[in-house]
C-alpha cells in the first residue's frame, strides 16, 4: 500500500456555505433500499399524497405487486382532528399487518406533513406495539425532508432500532450502515481471515435479530451519513473506529486495516490478506483510470457520499476536483476523507442550486455527478454527468468493487466518445 | 387516512408542473420543503426533457418554521423573477406548506412584480390529485389571462362560421396536450395536420409549447377543440360560458371517433358538405377523406390474418378518455371481447360508466391498482390495455399488455411518431394491440414445439422472466416477497415454455393455475389434467375455469379428460 492515512498531508479545504433551493431528495427515499436489507420489515410513511408519489419515483419501477413499504395518506378529516388520525392509523395498521402477517418490525416513518400537524408517531408506535403483543415491533422514526435529507433517513431509521439492541460487552466489531448482502460476506470472510470471528451488521438481514452493543462494541461505519447511529452507539459504550469509508482500493484497504488494528491483528497478517485484493483491484481499475485521469470533476451535493467519492476519484483515478459538493458537512465523520483530499480542494455544504450550476457552467467540467433531475438538463448543455442515485444502489463497497466504482464513473466519457452522428 | 402502496396520480401541485413546464415563459414559485424537487425527475428522465421545469422552490426546513417563512417566500419569489423574467408567475404551495398557511399567493399578490401577470393556485393537497391540479391550474391561468377581455353578459356569442363572412379559413385552438401526457406531442401534430387537411386552421395549441401571449389569443379562434378532456375541460367550458367559443368535445381516437370528430367539427364550422358528409373544405383535390383511404386499421382488421383477434377477452383500465376510447376501439373496430373496463379517474367516472354499461359491463372506478389487478386476474384477459401499473399487472399474471394511457414511463415516450389519433393514430394502435397478441400466439407455438429435439433449453418467454401462465386466482399477496427481494425481481420460475413435460411439473403448474377450493373439492386426474395441457396456454385457465365450474354444477369430484370434453361439448352449444 503506497499512501495511506497516515501519510497524507494534513489539508484545509475551503468551505463554501450555501442555502437555497435543494435539489436533493428528502430521507424517504432510504426506504427503497433499506426494506430491501430488511425483508421482514415494513415501512410505513405517515404523509400525503406527494411522499407516495416521491418514493415511488425515486424506487423508479414497481416490480413488487405489494412492496413492503407503503404511505398512510392523510385526508382532510385526519387533518381536522388529531385523535381521528391516531384512530384511523391504528385501523390501517390492523388492516395492513393482517394482510401482510410475514411482517416482524413495522418503521412509521414520518414525513413533513405528519412532522407539522405535530402527529406523536412515538406515541402511536407504542401503542400499537403493546395492541400487537409482541407479535409485531412498531417503531418510529422521521424522513421528512424539513429535517432530514436522502440517506439521513437510514440514520433515523438505525437511531430508531437502538432502543431494541440488547446491552453486552462482549468483544466484536460492528459494521454500521446497509451493505449489499454479498459485500457483507465478502467483508466477513475477510475479516475472518484476518482472524476477527465477531462481526455483526446493523442494519441486520433481520430485523428482528439485532446486534448486541455495549464496551467491547468497535464499530466500523460502511457509510458516511451515519452521525446520529455512531454518536448513540459510542453512548451505549461502544467505540468508533476511525477510517476513511470502503469505497475505492485505498478506501476498502484502509478502512479493514483500521478494523484490523483496532483488534490487534498482526500487521503482517493483514497484509497477507490485503495485498493480493489491493493489487487485484487496482488491476481492475487501470482501464477506468486511463478515462477518468486527468478529467475535471464537480460533485453536486445529494447522498453524503460525495467527499469519499472524491477522495477515491482523485487519489485512484487520477481526476481534478472543481467542487465537492455535500448536503452537510460532519467534519469528525470526515476527517479522514477530508485529509485525504488534495489541499484547497473546494468544498460546499448546501445548496442554492441556480448558483452552483452557474459554477458549473463557468468551470464546465468533464463530468458532474448529480441528480436525476439535473442529468439530462447538464447533457444537453454539452456537460456529462452521473447519476448519483446509483450509487446508494449498486454495490460499490470493497477493493472487489472498486473497478466497478470506477466504471460507473468513466461509463459516461467513454460513452462519449464512442457516440457519432456525422 | 388511506394506504397506497403505488398511485396513479400524483398530488395536484404535480399537475401544476405539467402546465408550467409545458408552457413556455412560465415559471412556478412553489413554496415546498426539501425533497418535493424529486418532481423534476419526472420530466427529466420519463420525457427526457433538456431542461428543468420552470420551478423554483423553496426548500424550507425545520428550523424555518419557527422563524419567517413567509419572508422566505418573498424572497424566492423575487429571486425567481429576476433570473428567470417569466411572461406569467404562478405561485402556490404543496401538502406540507399548506399546512403552516403562509399564503404564498397572497403575499405574491402584495409585492411588485413589474406587471408581470401572477397566478395565486389553490390546489387542495389533501383532496385532489394530479389531473385536477393540472385542469384547474390551466384554467386559472387562462382566466387570469383573459378576465379583462371577457364581454360584459349580454353580449351576443360570435358564430363558429363567421369565417365564411370574413373571408378566412376557420381556425379552432387544440386545448389539453400537457407533458406527462399519453402521446400528446404526436397527437398535436396528427390532429393538426388532419385539421389542415379539411381547411381549418389551428390558432392556438395549449398548454403544450404556448407562451402566456397565446392564451391571450385564444377567444380568437372559432372553437376550441377539447383533446384531452382530463385538463382541459374546465377551460372549454369557461371559454364557452365567457366568449361564446363552442366546444368540440369528441376525442378523435380511434376510426369512427375521428369521423365522428371531423364531423363534429365541419359541421360546426359550417363547411361539411351539404348531406353532412366531411368535405376537404376546399383543400387540394385527392386528399384523403374517408377513413377506408386514410388508415389502414379498417382494412387491416377485416383482412383474413385478423381473424384470429376475433372475441379475444380484453381488459382495459386508464384515465377516462383513453379507457373509453380503447374500450370502442376494441369492441367495434378490431372484433374483441372487452371483459372489463376502468378508470382513476374519478372526475370523469361518468363517462366510463355509460362506456361500460353500453357493453354490459359495470366500471371500476377506483384508484387502488390492487383491486385493479384483482379484476384483471378474474376477467382472465388475454390481452391488457392499461397504464404502466396495468403492465407490472400482466406481466405478473403473464397476460401481454399494451400501455394506452398515463401514468407512464420513458419507454411511453417513443423516439418514433406514434400518436393515438387521427388516422395515423390508429394505425399505431392496431400495430402496438395486436403485436403483444401476436407474440401471445408465437408463445404457443414455442409451447407446442417445446418437445422437438431442435427445441433450444432457455428460449424464454417474452412476457419476462418465469411469466407464469395465467393464473385466474392470482393472489398477490404472496408475489414479490419471502425471498429476499432484489431489484431483479423475485425468484424466477420456470417459464411454461421450457418446463420439462414431466408429471411433477405439471402438477406445479397446475397448482399455481387453481382456483380457491370451493364447497366441493375438485380435483383433476393425471389424464385430465395431461389433456388440459394439450390446450394452448392463453386459453388454458378459461377452460379449466369452465370445466370446474361445469364439474361443480354436476357434483363431480374428479375430473378427468371425460369430464373436459364433455364440459367442451356443453359449453360449445
Amino acid at each position: 500500500m503506497g499512501v495511506s492515512v497516515a501519510d497524507a498531508a494534513p489539508s484545509s479545504p475551503e468551505l463554501l456555505k450555501q442555502s437555497g433551493q435543494r435539489e436533493v431528495f428528502c430521507g424517504l427515499t432510504s426506504i427503497v433500499w433499506l426494506h430491501r436489507r430488511m425483508p421482514d420489515a415494513f415501512f410505513l410513511v405517515v404523509g400525503s399524497r406527494t411522499c407516495a408519489h416521491l418514493v415511488q419515483s425515486a424506487a423508479g419501477v414497481m416490480i413488487f405487486a405489494e412492496p413492503r413499504f407503503g404511505t398512510a395518506i392523510l385526508g382532510e378529516r385526519d387533518l381536522a382532528g388529531l385523535a381521528d388520525a391516531n384512530e384511523e392509523l391504528d385501523r390501517l395498521v390492523r388492516d395492513l399487518l393482517e394482510r401482510r402477517p410475514e411482517i416482524r418490525t413495522l418503521f412509521l416513518v414520518g414525513s413533513c406533513p405528519s412532522e407539522v400537524i405535530k402527529l406523536d408517531l412515538s406515541r402511536a408506535a407504542e401503542r400499537l406495539t403493546s395492541q400487537f403483543n409482541g407479535r409485531v415491533r412498531v417503531l418510529n422514526y422521521s424522513g421528512s425532508g424539513i429535517e432530514t435529507t436522502f440517506t439521513q433517513g437510514e440514520d433515523n431509521a438505525l437511531l430508531a432500532l437502538m432502543p431494541l439492541m440488547p446491552s453486552s460487552n462482549e468483544s466484536q466489531l460492528l459494521i454500521v450502515g446497509t451493505l449489499a448482502d454479498a459485500v457483507e460476506d465478502r467483508f466477513v470472510s475477510l475479516f475472518a481471515k484476518m482472524g476477527i470471528e465477531a462481526v455483526r451488521s446493523l442494519p441486520p438481514r433481520r430485523s428482528t435479530e439485532l446486534p448486541a452493543v455495549g464496551k467491547g462494541t468497535k464499530i466500523l461505519l460502511a457509510q458516511p451519513f451515519l452521525s446520529g447511529t455512531s454518536r448513540a452507539l459510542v453512548s451505549r459504550g461502544a467505540e468508533l473506529i476511525n477510517a476513511p469509508y470502503p469505497f475505492g482500493v485505498e478506501g476498502s484497504r484502509d478502512w479493514m486495516a483500521a478494523a484490523a488494528a483496532a483488534f490487534g491483528v498482526d500487521p503482517a497478517r493483514v497484509a497477507e490478506v490485503l495485498d493480493p485484493l489491493v493489487e487485484r483491484g487496482r488491476r481492475a481499475l487501470a482501464p477506468h483510470r486511463q478515462v477518468l485521469e486527468g478529467k475535471r470533476l464537480f460533485l453536486m451535493p445529494d447522498s453524503q457520499m460525495e467527499i469519499p467519492l472524491a477522495r477515491f476519484l482523485s487519489r485512484e483515478c487520477g481526476m481534478e476536483l472543481v467542487e465537492v459538493g455535500t448536503p452537510y458537512l460532519d467534519r469528525q465523520l470526515m476527517a479522514q476523507e477530508l485529509a485525504l483530499l488534495p489541499s484547497g480542494t473546494q468544498v460546499s455544504e448546501g445548496q442554492d442550486v441556480e448558483r452552483q450550476l452557474e459554477r458549473v457552467r463557468a468551470a464546465r467540467p468533464d463530468l458532474v455527478v448529480c441528480g436525476l433531475g439535473l442529468a439530462n438538463p447538464l447533457e444537453a448543455e454539452g456537460i456529462a454527468t452521473k447519476w448519483s442515485i446509483e450509487l446508494v444502489f449498486s454495490p460499490i463497497h470493497g477493493c472487489d468493487q472498486a473497478g466497478d466504482l470506477a466504471e460507473l464513473f468513466a461509463r459516461p466519457l467513454r460513452r462519449r466518445q464512442l457516440l457519432t452522428f456525422s | 387516512m388511506e394506504l397506497t402502496l403505488w398511485t396513479y396520480e400524483g398530488p395536484p401541485h404535480v399537475g401544476a408542473m405539467r402546465i408550467a413546464a409545458s408552457m413556455e415563459g412560465v415559471h412556478y414559485v412553489l413554496h415546498a420543503p426539501q425533497g418535493d424537487t424529486y418532481a423534476d425527475l419526472l420530466f427529466t428522465m420519463i420525457e427526457r426533457r433538456d431542461r428543468r421545469p420552470p420551478v423554483t422552490y423553496t426548500t424550507f426546513q425545520a428550523r424555518d418554521l419557527g422563524g419567517d417563512t413567509a419572508e422566505l417566500v418573498q424572497r424566492t419569489i423575487a429571486d425567481a423573477v429576476q433570473r428567470f423574467q417569466p411572461e406569467a408567475l404562478l405561485v402556490g404551495e404543496s401538502c406540507t406548506a399548506e399546512l403552516i398557511q403562509d399564503q404564498p399567493g397572497a403575499l405574491a399578490a402584495g409585492m411588485d412584480l413589474g406587471g408581470i401577470p401572477m397566478v395565486s393556485l389553490d390546489l387542495p393537497a389533501y383532496s385532489k390529485k394530479e389531473n385536477w391540479g393540472a385542469a384547474e391550474t390551466f384554467y386559472q391561468l387562462v382566466r387570469t389571462l383573459l378576465k379583462a377581455q371577457v364581454p360584459p353578459p349580454g353580449t351576443p356569442k360570435p358564430s363558429p362560421q363567421r369565417c365564411q363572412q370574413e373571408g378566412r379559413r376557420p381556425r379552432v385552438n387544440l386545448l389539453g396536450p400537457t407533458l406527462l401526457g399519453f402521446r400528446c406531442r404526436d397527437d398535436v401534430k396528427e390532429i393538426t395536420a388532419l385539421l389542415q387537411e379539411h381547411g381549418i386552421d389551428v390558432a392556438v395549441v395549449a398548454p403544450l409549447g404556448a407562451r402566456p401571449a397565446d392564451l391571450v389569443r385564444l377567444p380568437e379562434a372559432d372553437a376550441n377543440v377539447c383533446l384531452y378532456p382530463e385538463v382541459a375541460d374546465s377551460v372549454c367550458s369557461w371559454l364557452e360560458r365567457s366568449f361564446g367559443l363552442p366546444v368540440v368535445r369528441t376525442v378523435p381516437i380511434g376510426i369512427s371517433a375521428t369521423e365522428a370528430f371531423l364531423k363534429e367539427i365541419t359541421t360546426l364550422l359550417g363547411i361539411a358538405g351539404a348531406d353532412g358528409a366531411i368535405s376537404n373544405g376546399g383543400a387540394a383535390p385527392g386528399l384523403p377523406a374517408t377513413a377506408a383511404s386514410a388508415s389502414r386499421l379498417p382494412w387491416y382488421s377485416r383482412s383474413v390474418d385478423s381473424t384470429y383477434l376475433t372475441g379475444k377477452r380484453v381488459f382495459i383500465f386508464g384515465d377516462a378518455t383513453h379507457a373509453v376510447a380503447a374500450a370502442r376501439i376494441a369492441s367495434k373496430e378490431l372484433g374483441f371481447e372487452v371483459v372489463g373496463l376502468g378508470s382513476y379517474s374519478r372526475e370523469q367516472a361518468r363517462e366510463v360508466r355509460a362506456a361500460a354499461k353500453e357493453l354490459g359491463l359495470e366500471a371500476l372506478i377506483t384508484d387502488d391498482y390492487l383491486a385493479v389487478e384483482k379484476a384483471m386476474a378474474d376477467a382472465a384477459p388475454e390481452l391488457v390495455l392499461g397504464t404502466q401499473m396495468e403492465r407490472h399487472s400482466a406481466k405478473r399474471l403473464g397476460v401481454p399488455c399494451a400501455v394506452i394511457s398515463t401514468p407512464l414511463h420513458v419507454q411511453d415516450v417513443p423516439a418514433r411518431y406514434a400518436p393515438q389519433m387521427g388516422w395515423e393514430g390508429a394505425n399505431v394502435i392496431f400495430d402496438s394491440w395486436v403485436h403483444p397478441l401476436m407474440m401471445g400466439l408465437e408463445e404457443h407455438l414455442i409451447g407446442m414445439f417445446r418437445h422437438d429435439f431442435e427445441f433450444v433449453d432457455g428460449h424464454r418467454s417474452h412476457l419476462g422472466d418465469g411469466a407464469p401462465s395465467m393464473t385466474p386466482a392470482a393472489d398477490p399477496v404472496h408475489q414479490g416477497h419471502g425471498a429476499l427481494p432484489g431489484l431483479t425481481t423475485s425468484a424466477p420460475e420456470p417459464a411454461l415454455a421450457t418446463a420439462p413435460a414431466s408429471a411433477g411439473a405439471a402438477t406445479a403448474t397446475a397448482t399455481l393455475e387453481a382456483p380457491p377450493s370451493d364447497a366441493l373439492e375438485l380435483r383433476w386426474s393425471p389424464d385430465g389434467e395431461a389433456e388440459l395441457h394439450k390446450i394452448p396456454f392463453f386459453v388454458r385457465s378459461k377452460v379449466r375455469r369452465n370445466t370446474e365450474t361445469f364439474a361443480r354444477e354436476r357434483g363431480i369430484a374428479l375430473i378427468d379428460a371425460e369430464t373436459l370434453y364433455d364440459a367442451k361439448a356443453h359449453l360449445s352449444h
